[in-house]
């Protein structure tokens, strides 16, 4: 019988009513009075000498209130980079500056020049227009390798080249890998490309400056998915704000994927100059601006290279990847490629011997950086392409391979410096076997032969590692900061709580299951807990939602919290009823002394705390209110086992999903509807990845891709009906709810299986020499492969 | 400027507007009505959907002017008289179609548009008339669900559902 409250409940979310409504409070929704708005100048071109910038036709248009160029933010610090590498030779990462608004040079299509501030937007944005540029176009550089050849032109100028870093992982691992390569039995390779990929949360970027010249208190309304994160960052190293005179708040915001995570030049601009004009200055991103200006995902180029003994078991692995960078080192930017990529090289599988090699290079494109999974879905992805590729060369089948090299005794410490905690790979293959219906396969795939298609079966599995992460060891690992999470809960007199939390909800629906676990813990109605995030004003200093996190960090740090209002208000019932706290038992939300048929119910404790009347002032403070912060042990390893059916035209190379399903292990679950719905949005974004979508830029750098219209979005009729499961579950040890996080497997797990299933189906179909087809599928580049 | 007169959600209103001014500019910051969103300046992601005289458009390719006269229907104005919310509405909620609710005003519009003219949709035509409505975060697999439960049809087995609580 499915639970209908608490942890394990599928609660209806409290959010929904308000966004069903239009009720919803996004930051474009906000206007504040006498606000002016913001329209940016920007470069046209990918690669230029920024030989000046004349504003006087502009200014003198009308409503324009002033135009800010990057001789008015001198003074002002650049975007901060939030993690240093240090490459293969012990050497920090080459890190340029990356001014608020371009100097000296445009760097790629987007970067932005002027400010245009005017009464109304559509004043700024004709403004704007009128700004002329003096930019003398300079040769770009856009593919990786080019940019690393001799000669080859300097994004930065001040730069030894356009290498980044080049890290090696484990480095002392080089020459054992390399050893085990000259002597393996098999040794199956793979060249392939993770394409680049725009983040598209549905509601555009806005930033909206705000301050009160009488307090000299300044306020940013971001769409954010870390609002403390984006105070530290530009208050302290952009505007020279400290943090008690700067608030920032990310009301409801309208999807993130890892792209509002960054601090971004138009946050620092709005705050900047609504500080210099002394009122409000909005700027509200367009569509096309964000295709140039949000930072991008993924955009790998691999050489992965697989060892394998006569019995198929995995010696070792070895790959090179080039990394872009894009123009500038987005905040995170520096970690993706290497920490949350090269330690997810074993997968879920025991291969004892791994060396990753990743070149980071800057070209004149947008800065890449998260993008859900994050450096997972491009380790998995070559590790579950290059493993069905040597089931394919040996003759075994895949599942089977993956079988025989399954990670089986916890904990497991990996030969990538990570140790998995728990896991039952093989329990979740099973599921997916069972809930994908392997066994029919044949009879849809002489179906679907009779209509003239061919069909193919994909199936893959993912590990990823969340809940980022243990302060001390991202810090060893060049993170420049804590990556903890902090709650508050406060219970009112009357009896009803009220939780802040430095996690972001951005469509997560943390209203609702966060209040399921503290109502859940104490034995109260879902209804007497209200959640708060998004203000740092009333909130405490935390971290933000990203990597998959918020209940497993996030919510380890209410239950910490909340475990210290349950032991004060445990001693406040031992008081009232004259018995030691020791034989206080707290269940559906009342105290009873054990063995008695004495109790109190929650409501009695809460009043007295607040009315001390009868009450143990000389031991305990009145109030009850608690903070907590937690910091992570180790991350959680969610894992699981994906299939996909893909029908092919093979009169014009057109694949369909016909049946996709998921096993997925996240430990324990606390709202299961929405576990579902978080595996669902993953596994649409990484069929996107695999059929639809990709960056393209020509060769003069500019954005082919820069609408909808270009760029392929999954849309309702690109997708099929979803099987999900998630009731394999093996609990994180360390964390107090036994929880993983389930945010991103979905866009991990997904395109392997797509990219699979469309080999297996040219397979079957005799089309023996297809190994491999690079991302997107698109029908071209299918029919291509069909024709040899 | 030029005077716009309109029926939205059922109430007269007016406003001074240029003539470039677009359907969605004139609710959002003329009338307030910020539900209806601007995901996109293509007229491809569907989020500003509204009804005008009963039929779905995207109110960001609509200009106000053309509105002159017409009865406009927003996303605030689908609960029922009573504030509850509707079938589609609840549909919606009870079967999670929406995560971060930036593009279900439109979801909810252009469905509503979809059970009026076919009012019990299959699958397959349901997919086909969200073809201009962008979502990020559901997969979709929750919001053609919804919609078919809103339409009396059994969905109980396409996956997990909420359970009232409280």
């Amino acid at each position: 019988m499915p639970k209908d409250h608490g942890i394990g409940a599928s609660s209806k979310r409290r959010e929904d009513v308000r966004f069903l409504t239009g009720r919803g409070r996004y930051t474009d929704d906000i206007n504040l009075p006498g606000q002016a708005h913001a329209c940016f100048v920007r470069s046209q071109v990918a690669h230029g000498r920024l030989n000046g910038v004349n504003t006087a036709d502009a200014a003198a248009m009308p409503g324009v209130i002033r135009i800010f160029t990057a001789a008015d933010f001198e003074g002002v610090g650049g975007l901060p980079c939030g993690w240093q590498v240090t490459d293969r030779h012990g050497a920090p990462m080459q890190e340029p500056g990356h001014p608020v608004l371009a100097t000296g040079k445009v760097r790629h299509v987007g970067d932005p020049i002027a400010l245009v501030v005017a009464e109304t937007y559509d004043q700024a944005r004709d403004a704007a227009e009128a700004v002329v540029v003096d930019i003398e176009e300079l040769e770009p550089v856009l593919d990786m390798k080019a940019a690393l050849a001799d000669g080859a032109p300097k994004v930065h100028d001040d730069l030894t080249s356009n290498l980044c870093y080049d890290w090696g992982f484990v480095e002392e691992n080089r020459e054992a890998v390399n050893k085990a390569f000259e002597a393996a039995h098999h040794v199956t390779t793979l060249d392939l490309v993770n394409q680049r990929l725009i983040p598209n949360a549905m509601e555009p970027r806005v930033a909206i400056g705000d301050y009160n010249f009488a307090t000299d208190d300044s306020t940013l309304y971001t769409t954010s998915q870390n609002p403390h994160v984006i105070r530290l960052l530009m208050g302290a190293f952009v505007l020279g704000i400290p943090e008690h005179k700067l608030r920032v708040v990310a009301p409801d915001v309208g999807g993130g994927f890892g792209s509002k995570i960054f601090h971004y030049a138009e946050e620092a601009a709005v705050t900047f100059a609504a500080r210099q004009l002394r009122r409000p200055v909005k700027w509200t991103c367009t569509r096309s601006e964000s295709f140039i200006t949000d930072a991008q995902g993924r955009d790998h180029v691999t050489k992965i290279e697989l060892a394998l003994d006569a019995e198929g078991h995995f010696q070792a692995l070895r790959t090179e990847t080039y990394a872009n960078m894009g123009a500038y080192l987005s905040t995170f930017a520096p970690s993706i490629p290497t920490w949350l990529h090269g330690t997810l090289m074993a997968g879920n599988y025991k291969t004892p011997l791994i060396y990753v090699n990743v070149k980071a290079v800057f070209t004149n494109t947008v800065p890449v950086d998260a993008y859900r999974g994050a450096g997972r879905p491009e380790a998995t992805f070559q590790l579950e392409r290059v493993i069905d590729k040597a089931a394919r060369e040996i003759g075994m089948d895949p599942v089977e391979l993956r079988r025989k090299n399954f990670i089986t005794q916890f904990p497991y410490a990996t030969p990538v410096a990570v140790e998995y905690d728990t896991g039952d790979y093989n329990a979740t293959m099973d599921k997916l076997l069972e809930i994908a219906d392997v066994a029919g396969f044949e009879a849809r795939l002489a179906e679907s032969k009779a209509r003239g298609k061919l069909r193919g079966l994909g199936v893959n599995c993912y590990i990823e590692a969340c809940g980022i992460a243990p302060s001390h060891l991202v810090g060893q690992l060049g993170a420049r900061a804590g990556l903890y999470e902090s709650a508050t809960v406060r219970v009112n007199a009357t009896g009803g709580l009220v939780v802040m939390t430095g996690s972001h909800s951005h469509g997560q629906g943390h209203e609702t299951t966060f209040a399921q676990v503290v109502a859940d813990m104490i034995g109260l109605p879902e209804n007497m807990v209200e959640i708060v995030h998004g203000d740092t004003a009333n909130t405490p200093m935390g971290m933000g939602t990203y990597g998959s996190r918020s209940l497993a960090v996030g919510g380890s740090a209410m239950v910490k919290a909340t475990n210290k209002i349950i032991a004060k208000a445990r001693k406040i019932a031992a008081h009232l009823m004259e018995a030691s706290p020791d034989d206080i038992e707290l269940k559906d939300g009342r105290f009873t002394v054990a063995g008695t048929d004495k109790s109190v119910a929650w409501g009695d404790v809460t009043l007295a705390a607040y009315v001390p009347h009868n009450y143990p002032l000389e031991d305990l403070e009145p109030g009850l209110e608690e903070t907590a912060f937690y910091d992570p042990n180790n991350f959680t390893y969610p894992a699981g086992a994906y299939a996909c059916e893909v029908e092919v035209d093979p009169e014009t190379g057109r694949v369909t999903v016909e049946r996709f399903a998921a096993a997925d292990d996240f430990g324990n679950v606390v709202n299961p509807m929405i576990v579902d719905g978080q595996v669902h949005g993953g596994i649409a974004q990484g069929i996107g990845q695999a059929l639809l979508e990709s960056a393209a830029y020509d060769e003069y750098g500019q954005l082919l891709t820069g609408s909808y219209m270009d760029y392929a979005m999954p849309r309702a009729d690109d997708v099929p009906f979803y099987t999900v499961d998630h009731s394999c579950q093996t609990p994180c040890t360390h964390n107090p709810l036994g929880v993983k996080g389930c945010g991103e497997a979905g866009a991990i797990g997904s395109p392997p299986a797509v990219v699979n299933a469309v080999v297996d189906a040219l397979q079957r179909a005799g089309h023996t020499g297809v190994t491999h087809i690079d991302m997107p599928l698109t029908p071209s580049r299918v029919w291509a492969a069909m024709q040899g | 400027m030029t005077k716009v007169t309109m029926t939205v959600n059922g109430k007269a209103v007016s406003g001074e507007v240029e003539g470039r001014t677009l359907l969605s500019q004139f609710l959002r910051d003329g009338l307030g009505l910020t539900g209806t969103h601007v995901g996109c300046d293509t007229s491809q992601c569907g989020a500003c959907v509204v009804h005008v005289n009963g039929q779905d458009v995207k109110s960001c390719t609509t200009l106000a002017l053309e509105c002159e006269g017409a009865e406009v229907r927003t996303i605030e104005g689908m609960a029922n008289p009573d504030g509850s919310l509707s079938v589609i509405q609840q549909a919606f909620q009870d079967h999670h179609g929406l995560q971060c609710g930036f593009c279900t005003p439109g979801m909810v519009m252009t469905a509503s548009a979809l059970l009026a003219q076919n009012p019990t949709p299959s699958e397959a035509e349901i997919r086909h008339y969200l073809e201009g409505n962008i979502c990020r975060c559901t997969g979709y697999h929750n919001i053609v669900k919804a919609i078919m439960a809103a339409s009396g049809q059994d969905v109980s087995h396409l996956g997990s559902d909420a359970i009232a609580a409280e």
